[in-house]
């Protein structure tokens, strides 16, 4: 891990996107406190309202405050796929590096449970599981993970088995280093940069995911603010009012690209071997970006 | 002389990644027995694909022959047992020095990890300068990443590494066949001077005769998963085997 973060620091748009997401984060943590109005205070005499020193983002087709909502929706949205991220990566790495390190008869046992998951439609399994387990933001949430998971436990199996296979890690093996030290030192820097960008490429589904699911009445109920559910009300305005897209549209889209920013500069920043080069391109790129904008 | 490695009747097949799940599998290895005494150099050819590095790595514990067929002992133990009991008395250098070394270690990291492991404490930083002039190199800057060295310089970090703790036996898995041929040389010579120097003992796989010629006691040839001759360096004039006499015949100026 040496010069790790000497090398993250050293990359821009790793800043740049960091420093943005910890703003989203924060923000959404803190919505009850600096958020403008009340997001679910309907004000019908203001509908529609152009954005302006009062209502930064205007308001919706309720006249409700839009800033207000993108801040709080931010909590449901950004928070919950976090979350949900966390618990699925979590059973992946714990299931997927102890059949991928030890293979044998713990491997094939893994293995058959995930296809046996993997055999039913992710979509048709939570929407299942939602009916089981009853409507609510909460019950989503689980039923994501218990869809998700054997597929993350399948990626990161794979992605071990192609690390166990390295010479480096059969020296260690040879001159008798511990499972912990191999673990530590070799299979997980080598994979996290791989299991990064898996997470942060799949919590933009899990955004639409939780989005989809609420608009469908499943998770969110009606007057909570959440960013997929707005973006579906904003839809069946769009013809007369297209500008209430762009809010929510914008938001997730900011989001999902942000993460994905970061899960490319962690694989960067992690290997030390990565061309250099590649790296001034692609900055040389942004700035004549920056300079035709 | 006493027998340092035992290789006894060693069998192991592969499944064969195919189209249909019937689950066949290939015969790598199909009763290969052979035994290496201490302190001598045995080498082992044979071509490619014929299970050398499969053989090596039963040998160095990484692999499980197929059940019940066949066993690899060291000084009388079952090899996974020896080497848990010995660490670092066995070691081992790969052909392929690209991922030989963790490309996120430095030089330092890289010789450290095997010292440390075999419980080494105390100043390891003069034993790697001290291991560093050992195989020729005098970089100053231990910090440098693997990716900064040539493929000759990584292979003397590499024999480094494995000389680090004292073995008594190293396995050498086509170690110089992928430099080119002046580097080959000089490494050859390293190793031959190493091993009279610590007293080491060698397994010496490669797919050509010459490096193995010039280095080994004893040569072994594996041909379909079998040893089909066994030859001291010194009678290879009566080489029976066709396919050993076909290897020795690609060899020309062929003198010992
Ligand atoms: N893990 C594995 N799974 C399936 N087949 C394997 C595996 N390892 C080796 N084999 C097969 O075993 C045979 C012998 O492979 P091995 O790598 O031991 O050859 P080799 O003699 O070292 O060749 P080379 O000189 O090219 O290094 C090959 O046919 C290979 O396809
Ligand atoms: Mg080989």
């Amino acid at each position: 891990m040496v010069g790790f973060w000497k090398r993250f620091k050293a990359d821009k748009i790793a800043l740049i996107v960091s420093g943005f997401l910890g703003i989203v984060v924060i923000s959404a943590l803190l919505a009850p406190f600096i958020s403008p109005y009340d997001p679910t205070v309907l004000d019908i005499g203001n509908k529609f309202a152009e954005p302006s020193t009062a209502h930064w983002f205007g308001t919706d087709q309720l006249g409700r405050d839009t800033f207000s909502r993108i801040l709080w929706g931010g909590r449901v949205t950004v928070l919950l796929s976090i979350v949900t991220m966390m618990c699925t990566i979590g059973i992946g790495i714990i299931l997927g590096f102890t059949a991928g390190y030890f293979r044998g008869w713990i491997d094939e046992i893994v293995m058959r449970i995930c296809d046996i998951m993997l055999s039913f439609p992710s979509e048709v399994l939570i929407l299942t599981m939602v009916g089981i387990l009853g409507t609510g933001i909460v019950n989503i949430v689980i039923a994501t993970v218990i869809a998700k998971w054997p597929w993350y436990v399948r990626m990161i199996r794979s992605i071990v088995i192609q690390f166990m296979e390295k010479n480096y890690i059969r020296f260690a093996k040879v001159s008798g280093c511990s499972i912990g030290h191999i673990v530590r030192k070799h299979v997980l820097p080598g994979a996290i940069g791989e299991i990064g960008v898996l997470a942060t490429l799949d919590t933009g589904s899990i955004i639409l995911n939780i989005s989809a699911l609420s608009f469908l009445g499943l998770g969110v109920q009606a007057p909570t603010a959440e960013w997929g559910m707005m973006l579906n009300e904003a839809k069946s305005i769009m013809i007369t009012n297209p500008q209430n897209m762009l809010p929510p549209g914008i938001a997730i889209f900011l989001v999902v690209a942000a993460f994905n920013f970061l899960g490319d500069s962690i694989q960067e920043a992690l290997n030390p071997q990565l061309d250099k080069s590649y790296k001034i391109k692609r900055q040389s790129i942004f700035k004549r970006k920056k300079e035709m904008a | 002389m006493k027998n340092l490695v035992e290789v006894k009747n060693i069998h192991k097949s592969y499944l064969k990644v195919g189209m249909n799940f019937s689950g066949t599998r290939i015969q790598v290895l199909n009763g290969v027995t052979f035994d290496i005494e201490e302190g001598l150099c045995v080498g082992l050819i044979g071509e490619s694909g014929s299970g050398k590095s499969a053989l090596s790595r039963l040998i160095l514990g990484l692999d499980k022959p197929d059940k019940g067929q066949g066993t690899i002992h060291i000084q009388g133990q079952p090899v996974r047992q020896w080497i848990k009991k010995n660490p670092g008395k066995i070691s081992v250098v790969f052909q392929d020095f690209a991922s030989s070394v963790n490309p996120m270690y430095t030089i330092r990291e890289a010789i450290s990890e095997p010292l440390r492991a075999s419980g080494q404490r105390g100043n390891i930083d003069a034993k790697i300068d001290e291991l560093l002039q050992k195989v020729g190199l005098f970089l100053d800057a231990k910090d440098r990443y693997i990716h900064e060295l040539s493929g000759g310089q990584i292979q003397r970090i590499c024999i480094a590494r494995a000389i680090s703790t004292n073995p008594k036996f190293l396995v050498l898995d086509e170690a110089i066949s992928s430099l080119d041929v002046s580097v080959q040389t000089q490494i050859l010579d390293l190793l031959q001077q190493l091993q009279v120097e610590m007293k080491m003992t060698y397994l010496f796989i490669a797919h050509d005769l010459q490096a193995v010629s010039h280095l080994c006691n004893k040569i072994l040839f594996l041909y379909k998963g079998e040893i089909v001759e066994e030859l001291h360096s010194g009678q290879l004039a009566n080489v029976q085997n066709h396919y050993a006499k076909k290897l020795l015949g690609s060899v020309i100026p062929f003198e010992i």
